[in-house]
């Protein structure tokens, strides 16, 4: 492939991918720059590139809000939310690849639209419905609420995976006298498992993101890193140093979390919903 | 372009009792998804025919369509639901049209292209607060952001981005988080084309961009419905991006339907008013899920 290829063209490539690259990359760059300068030195014109580093922003960031505390909240909703949907939608996807009925399409198509409702339409009725069940501010009741938003789109990318099992595999094992259970367990988990890895790194990264409820719904006890960042927002926004730090933590675990199960996330898009 | 095979139910006696374990696996998430659809909408619509203002409690009883008529009226909702509908399909074309050639950019072999990939799909992984942060202080700051001072030293004026074209900006930013999503599905799309047709089809003498348009496009047709069909959930409820850069100004530049039910129920407390634009808001993205779900579910179903 690279045989014919000329090295003029080669070099054209190989300049332009990563100028593109560093183009899209330069802002989360220049924030975990930014977070170990020190506030004078955040707001120099023309900014600096070098400098001598400095742990005073991160110091004040810890100083004045309780990272844990959020971290922890994110951790928990993310998860928790996560783990409910799976479990939830493993059986619906199962049911809708193995046991199709006239139905079976429908029901698919209406999930996702339920999905589609802006949460801002019935955002004064959650509210309202969370302030009276006492969920409001709790984790219990943001993870309920992310798990609900993202269930459709889970039970959809399932459903697909399960559709890419090579059905004559399966039938192979209930040849062999497999019950439906074995099956399951002994062939179609394994196969399906990187699907299912890849659909639940797809929810954590939306979890851990979702800033309308997680704006709307938490206050203090409850409020995770999108409400911790928010807060940094306004009154701060010229101080660029803390401002950066207390984003760079936001984004930190995720972003490393991404880098790493990427390639995860990629070989289960390509089983299933992209191919 | 997908084996097309049929999971067929087990014959005879059994099928009763597929039936009903299918029906069994399929209920808990059907009712959860139910109860969730319907319990907040019928919510809506009652309230959307009070009068419920939290701060006003003589103002109270029943509104007919009042509130749909104020909203309706006001100039503010056309205007926020055109920024709505450009927010949308701006950002699916620039996530499209810019993943289609990344995706074409990055499937070729360069020095270090593996980093580089990381480094373009990065940004999905920001939260949207965060980004908008980043955009609005750091990097388009007229004083001290980073594109200002680059402006400065080529010698140009600094423009104030967000107040000068707000819902542009708004735009950029947003399509700075998705388009990195529509690479990395896009992408994964190109490289399981088959290497052996793409050389065929050079052997034969086809150009770079015959090879783009008859090969590689046509086969991108199922991973294009899935990027749309993702993003559009998404792009439709933009909401922290503009919060956290305009407010929704100047004016309501740059206020999409979601930012404004949100300042109506949130900052002037008028439920019933919000709540109409709630289901307003539900009837649009009802109509923008028809089209989509009709264009895209062939693709979806293979």
């Amino acid at each position: 492939m690279a045989l014919k290829t000329k090295t003029s063209t080669r070099i054209g490539v190989t300049i332009l991918g990563w100028g593109i690259a560093l183009w899209l990359f330069f802002p989360i760059f220049w924030m975990i720059l930014t977070s170990f300068k020190s506030e004078v030195q955040a707001i120099s014109t023309p900014p600096k590139l070098f400098f001598m580093p400095t742990l005073s922003s991160y110091t004040e960031v810890f100083e004045r809000a309780n990272y844990w505390h959020f971290a922890l909240n994110t951790v928990i909703v993310s998860v928790g939310a996560t783990a409910v949907a799976i479990a939830l939608a493993v059986p619906a996807a199962y049911s809708m690849a193995f046991m199709p009925s006239k139905r079976t399409r429908g029901t698919l198509l209406w999930m996702l639209s339920t999905r589609m409702l802006p949460p801002v339409g019935v955002l004064v009725p959650i509210y309202i419905l969370a302030r009276n069940t006492h969920l409001l501010d709790t984790c219990t009741g943001l993870a309920i609420v992310d798990m609900l938003t993202n269930l459709p789109i889970i039970v959809w990318m399932l459903y697909t995976f399960f559709r890419e099992v090579p059905a004559p595999i399966l039938e192979a094992g209930r040849m062999d006298g497999a019950t439906r259970w074995q099956e399951t367990t002994m062939v179609l988990l394994p196969l399906a498992l990187p699907g299912i890895a890849s659909t639940a790194l797809l929810s954590l990264i939306l979890c851990w993101n979702e800033a309308f409820w997680s704006l709307n719904l938490t206050s203090s006890h409850a409020a995770p890193l999108t409400a911790f960042i928010a807060s940094f927002s306004s009154p701060e926004g010229l101080f660029f140093g803390k401002l950066s730090a207390a984003s760079t933590l936001a984004v930190a675990p995720i972003l490393v979390f991404g880098w790493i199960s990427q390639k995860q996330l990629v070989r289960g898009l390509t089983f299933g919903a992209v191919k | 372009m997908q084996a097309v095979l049929e999971h067929s139910p087990p014959a005879g006696a059994t099928v009763q009792t597929a039936k009903r374990t299918g029906f069994l696996l399929l209920s808990p998430s059907v009712l959860i998804l139910l109860v969730w659809s319907i319990v907040p909408l019928v919510m809506t619509l009652w309230y959307s025919l009070q009068n419920y203002n939290l701060v006003d409690p003589t103002l109270h009883g029943f509104a007919g369509i009042d509130n749909y008529w104020y909203l309706l009226t006001d100039p503010d909702f056309l205007h926020a639901l055109l920024n709505t509908l450009v927010l949308v399909a701006g950002v699916l074309v620039i996530s499209i049209g810019g993943g289609t050639l990344l995706a074409v950019l990055y499937d070729q072999e360069f020095f270090g292209r593996g980093i580089a990939r990381i480094m373009v799909i990065s940004p999905f992984f920001i939260m949207p607060t965060v980004s908008a942060l980043l955009w609005k202080n750091l990097m388009l700051h007229p004083i001290y952001g980073v594109y200002s001072a680059m402006m400065r030293a080529v010698g140009l004026t600094p423009i104030d981005w967000l107040a000068r074209f707000p819902l542009m900006t708004v735009m950029m930013i947003v399509a700075w988080e998705w388009l990195p999503f529509a690479v990395l599905i896009l992408l994964t799309a190109v490289q399981s084309l088959d290497g052996e047709q793409r050389e065929a089809a050079r052997m034969d003498g086809a150009g770079p961009i015959a090879r783009f348009r008859y090969i590689i496009l046509p086969h991108l047709g199922r991973a294009i419905s899935v990027v749309v069909m993702i993003e559009t959930i998404y792009l439709l409820t933009i909401f922290a991006e503009i919060s956290v850069t305009t407010a929704g100004g100047p004016g309501v530049a740059s206020t999409n339907l979601p930012y404004l039910i949100y300042s109506r129920a949130l900052l002037q407390f008028d439920v019933g008013g919000a709540s109409a634009g709630g289901v307003v808001a539900i009837v649009i993205a009802n109509i923008v899920a028809i089209f989509l779900v009709r264009a895209v579910a062939r693709n979806l179903e293979a």
